[in-house]
Parts: structure tokens; sequence; C-alpha cells
């Protein structure tokens, strides 16, 4: 009776050891992003950078809206939206602007925003920046993931050209994978795998994929 | 029975305790995290079936459909209604997630050999402190000065760290005085085995005078008495009046902090002219975090109440391995707070976009 118990008691701490380790932290998005970009090429054929229109959802609108004052009830001209652009920027400096690329496998580097504002058009506020790559390169394969690993935010690509390239060389081919065309369950293993739950977001992944043979 | 297989036994009995009061928090996130909520390609990943299945896939869908309902409350009053039912529901699943105090809470209890009534009265209270703070936070800010949200998310910063500062604390006193009691049990673990084996068919007698009491404890209670070093409370001191202060600080810890839905809801409530929806939504969604908190804290405690009885009558060792689970517990609350403070643990984001 007592080896048995003992064995129970092992078995339970065992189970629940395994349940605390395959547990990928769960959040589910207060924000919504719908997301369009352009790839921007030097005329040498080389990337220089990535280009964002990001609109917020209705309820995320109205929270950033509250307390600017405006000449016009309702309409938010680009000026009075300036100092919460700013803010908006920096504030996505911590998160790494959501922006994720790989040149031929190799992680790379953004610089400051640039050329910054926020515009108010149908109800909803659109974020347009510009992200310097911090080294223009010319790979054959770029891969850009536009996701928040905590999944705070939501992103979704637009439905009709989500990304553009904007001067590339013609043969260059671009692919998009829109969420929930990921692998999940090649994810959930890694994540199980590795006990890293950080990147549970990356289900939800925005991934652009351009060959430049 | 052998010392070596008496020495396993209490060490799988405190790793069961410890391990369940942690994975009571990460199982449920696996079950959430097993759901691809709406995610349409995951044929793999088993589903939940039912009421429960179809609740969690809408969890995500629930707080979206908030701002469709508040700007239909406009026109159609019914449609409060719905934002109530949306409320609650969203409100349960979404504690499931990270932050909310589960993980808090639940330590504190086992920490602090509270009872499973007064786990679901800390849940209750320290969840709708927090939809009060939400409230309240809105209310000066938006409402009466009509600030940014800039300076809005700088004073949910700033009542953000205030948390988890008081959550480190917290823990520290609780490591503090559950350390003096566990070093205590260390010194003189087996010196009464005979009362450790008389409680053992005695367990009524602990009850007198606050027969109002759930009988959870008195185990802990005897352990008290028998070892002589504790400091811990005993159940009279719980059941009185000044147990409810001790309390206070696990409540203020964890319910200072407003929830970032909550926020957005309020304000966009506010900005269609229908702040009062928004403020009865948002204490409906603190009753629904309070239940998922409550369950969990009710599964801590009863988990250390099976190490209890498991341990109950084993050469007095019994004592040293509660006292190891509690200083186990306060230590967790600690690093809690730490994790938090320092941004090692994730907990829900501020809304400073």
């Amino acid at each position: 009776m007592k080896t048995l118990l003992y064995r129970l008691v092992t078995l339970l701490a065992l189970a629940a050891g395994v349940g605390l380790g395959a547990a990928p932290a769960q959040a589910h998005p207060h924000v919504w992003v719908t997301s369009s970009s352009e790839l921007i090429y030097a005329e040498d054929g080389s990337i220089t950078g990535v280009r964002h229109a990001w609109t917020f959802d209705d309820m995320f609108t109205t929270y950033a809206l509250q307390g600017i004052e405006t000449k016009t009830k309702g309409v938010y001209s680009r000026e009075e939206l300036a100092p919460l652009a700013k803010d908006n920027v920096e504030n996505l400096k911590e998160f790494g602007f959501f922006t994720f690329a790989k040149a031929d496998g190799k992680k790379e580097k953004f610089q400051e925003p640039v050329d910054y504002y926020l515009e108010y058009k149908n109800d909803a506020l659109t974020l347009h920046f510009t992200l310097p790559l911090k080294n223009p390169l010319k790979p054959k394969q770029l891969a850009l993931d536009i996701f928040d690993p905590a999944f705070f935010i939501d992103f979704k690509f637009e439905e009709k050209d989500p990304i553009k390239l904007v001067g590339a060389p013609a043969s260059c081919q671009l692919k998009v994978q829109r969420p929930g065309e990921a692998d999940v369950k090649k994810l959930t293993e890694e994540m199980v795998a590795s006990g890293d739950n950080s990147n549970y977001g990356a289900i939800y992944a925005n991934k652009i994929l351009v060959n430049c043979p | 029975m052998s010392a070596r297989s008496s020495l396993a036994r209490h060490l799988a009995i405190f790793a069961v305790a410890l391990a369940a009061l942690l994975a009571c928090d990460g199982l449920l996130h696996a079950v959430m995290a097993q759901n691809p909520f709406g995610g349409p390609k995951a044929p793999a990943q088993p589903q939940v079936g039912g009421i429960v299945g179809w609740l969690l896939a809408k969890q995500s869908e629930f707080y979206k459909d908030m701002s469709a309902t508040i700007r239909a409350a406009k026109s159609d009053g019914s449609a409060v209604w719905t934002l109530l039912v949306i409320s609650f529901a969203y409100g349960i699943f979404h504690a499931a997630g990270p932050g909310h105090g589960k993980a808090v809470i639940s330590s504190y209890l086992v920490a602090n050999q509270e009872t499973a009534w007064r786990g679901i009265a800390l849940s209750f209270v320290s969840a709708l402190l927090q939809a009060l703070v939400a409230v309240v936070l809105v209310g000066i800010c938006a409402w009466l000065l009509n600030v940014t949200s800039q300076i809005m998310c700088g004073a949910e910063r700033a009542i953000e760290i205030a948390s988890y500062g008081l959550i480190a604390a917290f823990g520290a006193r609780l490591v503090w005085t559950k350390g003096g009691a566990f070093i205590g049990a260390l010194q003189s673990p087996r010196d009464e085995p005979a009362l450790a084996g008389a409680h053992q068919h005695d367990h009524g007698h602990h009850h007198h005078g606050h027969d109002d009491h759930d009988h959870h404890h008195d185990h802990g209670h005897v352990h008290d008495e028998h070892c002589g070093h504790s400091h811990g409370p005993t159940p009279d001191q719980l059941a009185g009046p000044g147990g409810w202060r001790r309390g206070l600080g696990a409540i203020v810890a964890v319910g200072l902090r407003p929830c970032s839905g909550a926020i957005l809801v309020l304000v966009f409530s506010l900005a269609q002219g229908l702040f009062w929806a928004g403020i009865v939504a948002t204490f409906v969604m603190g009753i629904g975090t309070a239940i998922t908190v409550a369950t969990i804290a009710v599964i801590a405690v009863s988990a250390k109440d099976l190490a209890r009885r498991l341990s109950a009558g084993r050469e007095g060792g019994g004592a040293l391995i509660l006292r190891g689970i509690e200083f186990g517990a306060a230590g967790l609350v600690l690093l809690f707070g730490i994790g938090l403070l320092f941004g090692y643990l994730a907990a829900e984001r501020v809304t400073c976009l």
C-alpha cells in the first residue's frame, strides 16, 4: 500500500513537471494591426530598408487618440498627431519594431526609424515609418517576419499587396506566408523541446520571403 | 521502512506539492496553448471539446467583440447585456493567461497556511481592486483631466513598477519569516515522533473556539506547536480580524496593477459616451478573473493539504516538509516579484505603444 502511494506520488510529481515544462506562455492580443509594407531597393539592386504602414484597430485607435486636442473635432492632422507618432516609434524600439529580417539566414539589424508619421483616416490610425537597414545588402534570399513574440499585438497582412518591392531587380520573386500557415506542430515541438516559450507569437508570424537568384 | 526510502518519499512529497502549485498555472497555459484559437491549421493539436473548448477558442474573439458591442450599445441598449456576458466570459479565460496574480496568490496561500476560503476571498478582493484601479485611473486621467494616452500609460507603468516592487517586498518578508521557521524545523526535525504520530488520530481536536472556520490548517497548527520554533500564524490568528490585515499585503500587491484590456475597454467606452457601461463591464470582467484565480488558489491549497496528509505521522519529518514547502512558496513570491520587476518574467504588457 505504502509503495503504491509512493509510486503514485512520484508519478504525479513527474507529470506535473512535464506539464510545467510543456506549457507555452499563453497570451491573447489586445491590439490588432493590419500591416502593409514596402521593401526599398537602391539602384544597384541592394535592399536599403523597409517601409511600414500599420493600421490599428478601433479600440486602440480610440485609446491612442485620447486627450489629443484638435482644431476640428474628429479631425486629426499629421501635425497634431506628430508627438504621438514620435512616442510610438520610440516605444517600438524596445520591441525591435516587431520586424525581424534575415538575409541568407543571417540576422540583420535596423537603424532608427525615419520619415514617421500618423495618419487618421476612416476612423483608424495608421503609423507610417521607414526602417533603414544598418547595412544595405544584396542577399539571394531575404526573410522578413512581422510579429509580436509576446502576441500582445496581433499583426495581420493587408489582404491586397501586403508587401511591395520598390525598385527591385526584375528577377526577384516574392512569397507571403500569413498567420495560421506556419507549421504550428513543428513550432510547438521546438518550444517544448527547448523549454523556451518566449517566441510563442511566432505561430502567428507574418512571413515574407524574397528570392533574388 | 528504511531511512533511504523515507527520505525519498519526503522528497517526492515535497516535489509534488511544489510542482502541483506551479503546474496548476502551467497546465492551464498548456490547455489554452494547445488550442489554436481560430488558427486554421492545427490538425495535430488535441481539441478541447464541448462548451469549454468553444469558449477557449473564442477567447480572443470575446475581447475583439467588445469594441463592436460597445458601439452597438450606443443605439441599442440591450447590447449592454451582451457586453456584460462577453466581459464575464473574457475575464474567466483571460485570467488564465500571464499575470493577474494567480501564481503570487497561490504561493502566498501555500506559504501562509491559508484556507481555501481565504484563498477565494483574496482572489475576489484583489480582482475587484484591480478593476477599481483601472476605473479610477481612466476616470481621473481620461474623464477628469483628459490627458493623453501617453501620460496615461506612463501612469500605468508607474503603478506596474510599484505593484511588482510590492510583490518582491512582500515575498522578501515571507521568505524572512518562513525561512526562520524552516531553519527551526531543520534544527529539530525529529524530536517529537510520538507527537507527530499522535495527531494522526487527533484531527478534530483543534476546532474548539473557532468552529465557524474551515478545518484545513489544523495540522500546520499542530506542527507549529510541536516545533516551537515557528512564527507562523495559528488558525486562531487567521480566523480573527487581524488575519485579514496580513492578507491585505497580497491583495494590494497583486490588485494594484490594472489589466491592460480593462483600460482599453474603459477609454473606448468613455469615447463612445458609455463610460458607465465600460465600468460595469470592467467589474464583471473582474468577477470572471476572480473565479479563475480562486479556482487555481483552491487547487494550490488542496495540493498542500494533500502533501500535509501524506506526510502526517511520518516520524516527525512531516513538519520539516511542510516548513520546506512554505519556505519554497515564500521564495516563489519573492522570485515572481523580482522577475516581474526586472522583466525576466513576461507579464501582460502595458498599453504604451
